[in-house]
């Protein structure tokens, strides 16, 4: 047994004899564990443009995430769940994702969906409460990302039954991996509870289905910590199922990437299931309705604001001698992004009352029908003051 | 016109082929529905005549089942997912409410989720715990969801492969103790669209209201008021939700009085809100109010105890004849 301590400890990750995943030492250096040298010839194959855009992808979303949280502050959204320190799992795995697979997010996966082709406002409607769904995930600019899912652990089924799919269609295993298409599902260390996440893993292994199963474990699930949620690491889960599975630095985006690349290879060609945990911190509150200082101390958190992937990734990048420039671009990037949506944000239509009754049923339904004309003529009762 | 006879199980089995056959995106998932063929045998031979990617012996997991048939609907699958016993649904709940109830509105029409879901459902087959539910209103209660019960071979034969057509999520009820006796099937045409509720006996007296095996109740209720001079019309509402309140409320304006009966609890039930609708669109037609027969607010007690809870002909007839004393 390894010793991770108990409830709200900071040593659970590095106390722990679990094999872990790391490319980048906290201050940037390029320190490969032993787990990671299987994966280096995947991070040698990096260019120079790739890795900056690791970062600059980085960049954007921590402002544009900032800027979501300020304007739910200021009234703007119902709800924000910020996404602040996990920025190195999610890109890396994004970028991991072939354009022929699909995305199954949970709901603070906000870097995953722009990298896919989403726009950010889309995510917005969802918080400020114009929307249900925010995007339409078959329309091909949303690079088959499909919508949130706040009910927690139940899209891990939604993909699990996605990737049979792909499998009973022959889209998988063919061995040509621009060709198979595979399956990214994000949850978390709360989720991880749920027994629908479990049931998805005994599907998706039974199946064969390929699918990635990617764990965030960002140590707090609201204000219970992931010691609660497991007394082992949460990358032990798999194997009960049979589902080779590795854990990562989910703050070191060059891990996230590699790994993500090459289970989710090894997953398209037909190997059934992979998982991964990525070990990493929710630097911000669950949500803007939250407050961290009820239940983690700033200890902790200043711990973990020195493993900061932003500044992880800078520092080798500076390394590497990337330019003031580029550094003075990217932020300039993410300001601009920033305001961007706070301006289209404001400008966001209310929705029409017909939307209470459109879609309920793909097809026609008379209770519908009689509510919404029933709606109608008492609007139109109050005349043109209505 | 091509009839046969057959027992309504064999009918559901013939429908289910028919629609296997008649779209390749069709597939069946359930516990122990492929070589043992389901344990009330509605699905025997079809693993072995479409193979096990259409036929799906899954792991034992309701939820695992409806959920994965909701990516694989993502995935232009259309399944239809067997939960072995009405009691067995409620692992399943979330997905089927939260999710592939909500889906299509979630999605603001992109998606449309044509997923089947079979529940046998109700008593009088003397069983355990868990296996003689009547849980209709759980899923009438939730938009998104359509909610029908065949009561005849006839029916299940149409109505399974009429429900796997749809663009919308149904929840099958089939009332398990139908699935022996037998009745004619036309194999030609469908007698009525899916959501359609049929007078199936005339009568001008009071009209009696019933859903699934209620139906089979009503009618011997029928066949005994009429040796008494009381003359009874009988309504199989077939779909639970929408309600079809046509036939239903042209009965009720004639005969000026109605009873439903059903096995599940009377309280918050599909005979509540059948009854409330009647009351308010033809208030002036009753002589006397909607009254209801259900089954007890109790859990459904132990096998033996099961006459009691059940409504039966006699427990109808009484409301009959309270019905024609006002």
């Amino acid at each position: 047994m390894t010793g991770h301590a108990g409830v709200g400890s900071v040593g659970f990750v590095t106390s722990t004899d679990t094999p872990l995943v790391r490319v980048l030492a906290e201050d940037g250096t390029f320190a490969p564990t032993d787990a990671a040298q299987r994966y280096l010839p995947l991070i040698d194959a990096l260019t120079d443009a790739e890795l900056e855009q690791f970062y600059r992808d980085m960049v954007v979303i921590r402002a544009i995430d900032a800027q979501a949280t300020n304007l739910q502050r200021q009234g703007q959204l119902a709800l924000w769940p910020p996404s602040r320190g996990q920025e190195a799992a999610q890109v890396g795995s994004a970028h991991a994702a072939r354009r022929q697979d699909t995305i199954f997010p949970s709901y603070r996966e906000h870097v995953v969906t722009r990298i896919r082709g989403v726009d950010p406002l889309d995510i917005i409607r969802v918080m400020r409460g114009t929307s249900h769904g925010g995007w339409d995930p078959t329309d091909p600019k949303n690079g088959n990302t499909r919508i949130y899912t706040l009910v927690l652990g139940s899209q891990t089924l939604h993909a699990a039954g996605f990737g049979m799919g792909l499998a009973f269609d022959g889209k998988t295993g063919s061995g040509d991996p621009e060709r198979d298409e595979a399956v990214v599902v994000y949850y978390g260390d709360g989720a991880s509870s749920q027994g629908d996440v479990h049931e998805a893993m005994v599907f998706a292994a039974s199946y064969d289905a390929p699918v990635l199963f990617f764990l965030q474990n960002n140590h707090w699930a609201i204000s219970v910590p992931v010691a609660t949620q497991s007394k082992v690491p949460l990358v032990g889960r798999g194997a009960g199922y049979g589902i080779p599975s590795e854990r990562v630095d989910g703050n070191d985006v060059l891990a996230s990437f590699a790994v993500s690349r090459m289970l989710l290879d090894e997953a398209r060609a037909g190997l059934g299931p992979r998982a991964i945990e990525a070990v990493t911190y929710r630097m911000g509150a669950h949500t803007t309705s939250d407050d961290p200082t009820k239940y983690r101390g700033s200890d902790e958190e200043q711990l973990w604001a020195q493993r900061d992937p932003i500044a992880r990734m800078r520092a080798y990048l500076l390394g590497r001698g990337a330019s003031d420039a580029f550094f003075a671009d990217v932020d300039t990037e993410g300001a601009d992004a920033a305001e961007d949506l706070r301006s289209r944000t404001v400008a966001l239509p209310a929705p029409t009352r017909a939307k209470v009754f459109d879609h309920v049923y793909s097809e026609p339904h008379p209770l519908i029908d009689e509510q919404r004309a029933w709606l109608d003529q008492y609007e139109a009762s109050f005349g043109e003051n209505a | 016109m091509t009839i046969e006879t057959m027992p309504f199980s064999k009918a559901l089995n013939a429908g289910l082929r028919k629609a296997m056959q008649d779209d390749p995106r069709v597939l069946l998932m359930g516990e122990d529905i492929g070589a043992l063929g389901g344990v009330f045998r509605v699905t025997e031979h079809l693993k072995s005549e479409f193979g096990d990617k259409r036929v799906l012996d899954t792991p034992l997991a309701e939820s695992g089942i409806v959920g994965s048939a909701i990516g694989l609907a993502m995935a232009g699958f259309r399944p239809v997912c067997e939960i072995q016993f009405d009691g067995f649904v409620f692992p399943a709940f979330d997905q089927i409410t939260s999710q592939l109830a909500k889906i299509t509105n979630r999605h603001e029409g992109a998606l449309s989720m044509p997923i089947v879901i079979r529940i046998p459902y109700g008593g009088h087959i003397g069983a355990v715990e868990h296996h003689q539910e009547s849980p209709e209103a759980y899923f009438t209660h939730t938009p998104g969801l359509r909610v029908v019960s065949p009561s005849t071979p006839n029916d299940a034969y149409w109505m399974i492969q009429e429900a796997i057509a749809s663009n919308d999520p149904v929840i099958f009820l089939e009332p398990k103790s139908r699935y022996w006796p037998k009745g004619e099937v036309d194999l030609d045409a469908s007698a009525l669209p899916l959501h359609s509720s049929r007078i199936v006996r005339r009568g001008s007296d009071v009209t009696l209201v019933g859903h699934g095996a209620m139906v089979t109740t009503l009618l011997q209720a029928a066949a005994l008021a009429e040796a008494e001079g009381t003359s009874c019309e009988v309504v199989d509402v077939r779909s639970l939700s929408p309600v079809d309140y046509g036939p239903i409320l042209d009965s009720v304006r004639s005969t000026g009085r109605m009873v439903y009966a059903q096995e599940a609890p009377g309280f918050t039930s599909l005979g509540s809100e059948i009854s409330a609708t009647v009351m308010e669109r033809a208030f002036y037609a009753l002589e006397a109010p909607v009254l209801r027969v259900s089954g007890f607010d109790t859990p459904f007690p132990p096998a033996k105890l099961e006459g009691v809870y059940l409504p039966d002909a006699d427990r109808i007839l009484e409301a009959v004849d309270r019905s024609l004393a006002y």
